[in-house]
């Protein structure tokens, strides 16, 4: 029988931190609780959020739930994520740099040339450019799950872009309007700084081109997209143009956004849309949602691209076991969070190991995400399991494996009152001129009974994320 | 040997082009065997874009043209000075890892023939030898033969036709090295014939394979050679597409027409 | 602004404009349905098709015209681009699309519209009376328009979405005339008749001009008199001259916020100086038909301006 740490009580009892919620659910009548919750889902709906978190893609109108019981950290507990998260985003960004430079970290033999060069995600145009400030994942989104009081794990890193940002800063609006005498009682650090400091990073890397004021723009794939909403949030808060590819061109040596008054320059494009469709000139011929000569542009340094593209081969699963040598080398510290022991089926040893103890881990596809193609072992019956063997086998390569982590649980309001259910975190670390990490992310919670799975397609929610002020 | 390039290509639009926007690897590579002593690009109408030299070492050069457009001409004229360097690209600065070109794409994928063909060279112990030996089957394997393929023919399919020309040797070449486990690219240039071989096109393609120790060695199926004094190289890439001297994009309704005409001369001395 | 947001809101307009015009005739059609029948009810709501030009559309789907299919047809119908629920789902998705362009109360009006007009659309139809669709429409169309005047920025936005209220309700109004002259009537016989008079006077309800018009003309309604007040009367929020100067209003205002000069404000003004300068007389005798035909020819030719200078993307 595995125990799971509960956040909240220890042994029985309230932890400090916790107390005060404590009194604050027991003040709560049942009726109320309802009658808020039911508040809640209304301001969702009416404010429009309806959107599937990390591109699950399904109902485009569909609410993920919201489960109104906050999830706390010490100062103390969040000063340490910091550090950590931090390092590992510094470490990935100097990664990036090297590979598409002189690559020393393959010279020195300390990650294998195959996984980076003949990685998919490896773009070979932007090999020898490098962006300003050497910059080139600036919203690195670490997800973390904690398995003790001082442990903590990466699952894995967003060098790309990160989505469910918005959730972070609409779950605090939304408590905040909700139960105002909380935040009156508890010393909560504010998130709500969020876009500015985006905006300020965004602007930080504007080009040596640019000679006043960078114009930042949101480069999103259109109203169609599931993330849409969240898109139109982030551009609305930042105060910048939410543009389409059509809404851009390029003419000479910079980019241009089409507008009422003519054509007006832009200097930093954030792009919420993957690498193969920035650019029908440079990749994808048949994109039509992509800018033809936008890397050109780029590379000659008209522009800014935000996340740059290449960015993905430092958040591939089989990179990810990397990470913690890329602390090492290039930061020269050792790394302040655990990467959780990882089997790669693509090696002989590793995949005698995982089909041997399948029951016991979680297998995971090498590019998959959203909690589909994949097996959890402790949760899965013989035949899935068999099923899921015939598949590793099939195409090792395409799998990892990782031994089955005892998620930490936090309380959260259910049917039958509140109970425990397992939660993991995904801050937000911002990298431009400098390095920033807002207190706070968004918890996804496992709303069904002893399940460990997370993603809002397989029923998960979200909670308002805490951390206290000293 | 000083070879003169001439290099006129004509975009027609039936209904005028919104814009049209063009990035253009159409510079001769820096490096031993070939000096620049003239070389213009001029695009009607054009607007000179950003440029720089990518990691493999080509110099890219964007254009645009505003529109509405009905008609491009972009003209190259030129003359460089050549030698004989036996294949081997030397005193070319680059920085991309050569694993890079490891990586298949779709019309350079090995099928099982390809691979047959590349195993027939399994067991040569000398990289080089290998290479010589890869191109030596890819050029018995397809026929030179215009016409008989098309832009986008596979390597894959050019060999099951047995026929081919210029670019289905080189990915054909690619695909097999590829296999072989060695690095292989596409590599986009001019070639200069006499008036005896004159069916073939002053525009060529050729690939170059790398060989540990020595670096990148340029062999052509088509000519069953290595790269010459003949020879102007321009860039590289994975395949045709991503080598291409001239990538381009016009955005509008119309149907766009093309005509290109290539001369490569010797000039007397 | 991008040109691409300027004519989201533009459409956003359009369209709430459209949508509450769809629910002024159909308030016609039901008015008109309760006159005694002297040539059968079918040709009223045939006309009514006319006038909202989607008669095509309706006869390939049904056989005949009955009221509760052409009702369907006029507000629920997504098979027809101008039904009530086509143009708020259209104005919604516009919405949508420019969400950071517009404030919360806009938003969260046209976004409410459009959630009940879902649930509507989920009742069963025989619970819902069509005055009640009617009065809705009108109710969300007046809370849609009111918070853009008191919430929305004065900038080159609110001007994008008044030059769409304004085309489009010039177009409806000369639209609106042109049908009740030329379709509405059955029969030249009819004209002066009590019949004449009857639906002149629905044509002004249609346009929400009832009151309004006895204030300004009392005595008889007459067709003179309707046509003054509809096309040259600048009290009139509906009249050809009111939604003229609106237009050109904007235009001026975008002129001097971009501080260039504006090639679709020489169109307009124009335009409207010719307009004022007509005297009821003149477009009588030139036909009002043809008039009104000029009329929305030239305002298509005006919107077809106003899209290549600020809304195509193209401007340079």
């Amino acid at each position: 029988m595995t125990t799971y740490f509960n956040e909240m009580y220890e042994k029985g009892r309230v932890r400090p931190h916790y107390r005060q919620l404590e009194d604050w659910t027991k003040a709560m009548p049942a009726e109320l609780r309802e009658m808020k919750q039911a508040e809640a889902e209304a301001l969702f709906r009416r404010i429009g959020i309806t959107f599937a978190v990390y591109g699950e893609g399904g109902d485009p109108d569909r609410l993920i739930p919201f489960d109104m019981f906050p999830r706390v950290f010490t100062a103390r507990e969040w000063s340490r994520l910091e550090r950590g998260i931090k390092q590992r985003a510094r470490a990935l960004n100097a990664f990036l740099c090297d590979v598409y430079g002189r690559g020393e970290i393959v010279r020195a033999g300390r990650i294998p040339a195959r996984l980076v060069y003949r990685n998919a995600a490896y773009e070979k145009s932007v090999v020898g450019f490098t962006p300003p400030k050497g910059v080139y994942s600036h919203v690195v989104g670490v997800d973390l799950v904690r398995t003790g009081a001082e442990d903590f794990y990466v699952l894995e890193d967003n060098c790309r872009t990160p989505s469910g940002v918005s959730y972070m800063l609409e779950n605090r609006e939304i408590m905040m309007r909700m139960f105002p005498e909380l935040f009156r009682e508890n010393r909560i650090e504010p998130v709500d700084s969020y876009p500015e400091k985006l905006r300020r990073t965004l602007a930080s890397v504007a080009p040596a081109k640019c000679s006043s004021d960078p114009t930042v723009v949101l480069l999103t794939p259109g109203h169609f997209n599931s993330a849409y909403y969240e898109h139109s949030f982030l551009a609305d808060l930042m105060g910048v143009e939410l543009v389409e590819g059509a809404d851009l061109f390029v003419e000479g040596e910079f980019l241009y956004m089409r507008t009422t008054e003519g054509p007006k320059r832009v200097d930093v494009l954030y792009r919420r849309i993957d690498d193969a469709f920035i650019d029908p000139l440079c990749f994808r011929p048949d994109s039509l949602l992509g800018i033809p000569g936008l890397m050109d542009v780029y590379r000659a340094g008209g522009v800014t691209i935000c996340s740059a593209p290449g960015a993905g081969v430092a958040d591939d699963k089989a990179v990810y076991t990397f990470v913690p040598e890329m602390v090492r080398f290039y930061l020269g510290e050792e790394p302040l969070l655990n990467n959780v022991p990882t089997w790669q089926c693509g090696k002989e040893e590793d995949l005698k190991h995982v089909l041997a103890n399948l029951s016991e881990l979680v297998v995971k596809e090498v590019h998959g995400s959203g909690g589909y193609g994949m097996l959890v072992g402790p949760k899965s019956s013989k035949d899935q399991i068999a099923a899921f063997r015939a598949r590793i086998e099939a195409d090792p390569d395409n799998y990892i494996a990782q031994p089955t982590l005892a998620l930490s649980t936090t309380p959260t309001f259910v049917n039958e009152g509140i109970a425990p259910r397992h939660v993991d975190l995904r801050p937000y670390c911002l990298v431009g001129e400098r390095i920033e990490l807002v207190p706070g992310g968004l918890t996804r919670v496992a709303l069904t009974e002893g399940s460990l799975v997370v993603n809002s397609s397989q029923g998960g929610g979200v909670k308002d994320t805490w951390v206290l002020a000293e | 040997m000083i070879l003169t390039v001439e290099h006129v290509t004509c975009y027609r639009y039936n209904r005028p082009a919104r814009a049209l926007v063009q990035s253009h690897r159409l510079t001769p590579s820096t490096c031993a065997g070939q000096r620049v002593l003239e070389w213009v690009v001029t695009v009607t109408d054009g607007i000179a874009g950003g440029a720089f030299r990518d990691g493999a070492g080509d110099w890219i050069q964007g254009w645009t043209v505003p529109g509405p457009v009905s008609e491009v001409t972009v003209a190259v004229r030129g003359r460089v000075e050549t030698s004989d360097q036996a294949g081997v690209l030397r005193g070319h600065r680059e920085l991309t890892a050569p694993d890079c070109y490891l990586r298949s794409t779709a019309v350079t994928r090995a099928d099982p023939a390809l691979a047959a063909l590349a195993a027939k060279a399994d067991g040569i112990e000398q990289p080089l030898d290998r290479a010589h030996r890869l191109a030596d089957l890819v050029a018995e394997a397809i026929l030179y033969e215009p016409g008989a393929t098309e832009a986008h023919t596979t390597a894959a399919e050019a060999l099951k036709l047995g026929r081919g020309v210029c670019q289905d040797h080189a990915h054909a070449l690619i695909a097999a090295a590829r296999v072989a486990g060695l690095p292989a690219r596409y590599v986009s240039g001019y070639l200069f014939t006499d008036a005896e071989s004159a069916d073939q096109e002053a525009a060529h393609a050729w690939a170059e394979v790398w060989v540990r120790g020595l670096g990148w060695v340029g062999f052509d199926p088509a000519n069953r050679c290595c790269p010459d004094e003949r020879y102007i190289r321009l860039g590289s890439g994975l395949d045709a597409q991503d080598a291409a001297p001239i990538r381009g994009i016009a955005r509008g309704p119309g149907v766009e027409r093309l005509e290109v005409q290539v001369a490569v001369q010797a000039v007397q001395q | 602004m991008l040109s691409r947001t300027a004519d989201n809101l533009y459409w956003i307009a359009r369209y709430m404009e459209r949508a509450e015009t769809m629910a002024r005739l159909l308030e016609v059609g039901a008015r008109m349905s309760l006159l005694p029948s002297a040539h059968g009810y079918r040709n009223e709501w045939d006309s009514l098709l006319q006038a909202s030009g989607t008669a095509g559309g309706f006869a390939q789907k049904y056989r005949h015209a009955r009221q509760r299919d052409i009702e369907s047809y006029l507000f629920f119908d997504l098979d027809n681009p101008s039904s009530v629920a086509s143009c708020i789902g259209r104005a919604r998705e516009n919405a949508r699309i420019v969400r950071t362009a517009l404030t919360a109360q806009v938003w969260d009006a046209i976004n409410t519209a459009y959630q009940e007009l879902r649930a509507l659309e989920r009742t069963p139809r025989d619970r819902l009376e069509l005055s009640r669709l009617i009065d809705w429409t009108m109710n969300k169309a007046a809370i849609i328009r009111g918070s853009i005047d008191t919430t929305q920025l004065r900038n080159d936005g609110w001007d994008f979405l008044n030059l769409g209220y304004y085309l489009e309700r010039s177009d409806n109004t000369a639209r609106l005339m042109d049908v009740k002259y030329y379709v509405l009537l059955p029969r030249v016989e009819f004209v002066g008749s009590g019949m004449d008079n009857y639906q002149w006077a629905t044509l002004l309800r249609a346009t929400s001009a009832h009151r309004a018009f006895h204030w300004a003309y009392g005595g008889e309604v007459t067709a003179r008199k309707i046509a003054d007040f509809l096309i040259l009367n600048p009290q009139c929020p509906r009249s050809l001259v009111s939604c003229m100067d609106g237009i050109c209003g904007h235009l001026k205002r975008l002129e001097k916020a971009y501080g260039r000069p504006s090639r679709p404000r020489e169109v307009a003004e124009k335009l409207a100086t010719e307009l004022e300068a007509l005297s009821v007389e003149e477009i009588i005798e030139e036909g009002l038909h043809e008039f009104l035909s000029r009329f929305i020819l030239e305002a298509a030719n005006l919107s077809g301006v106003i899209f290549e200078s600020y809304l195509s993307g193209d401007v340079r």
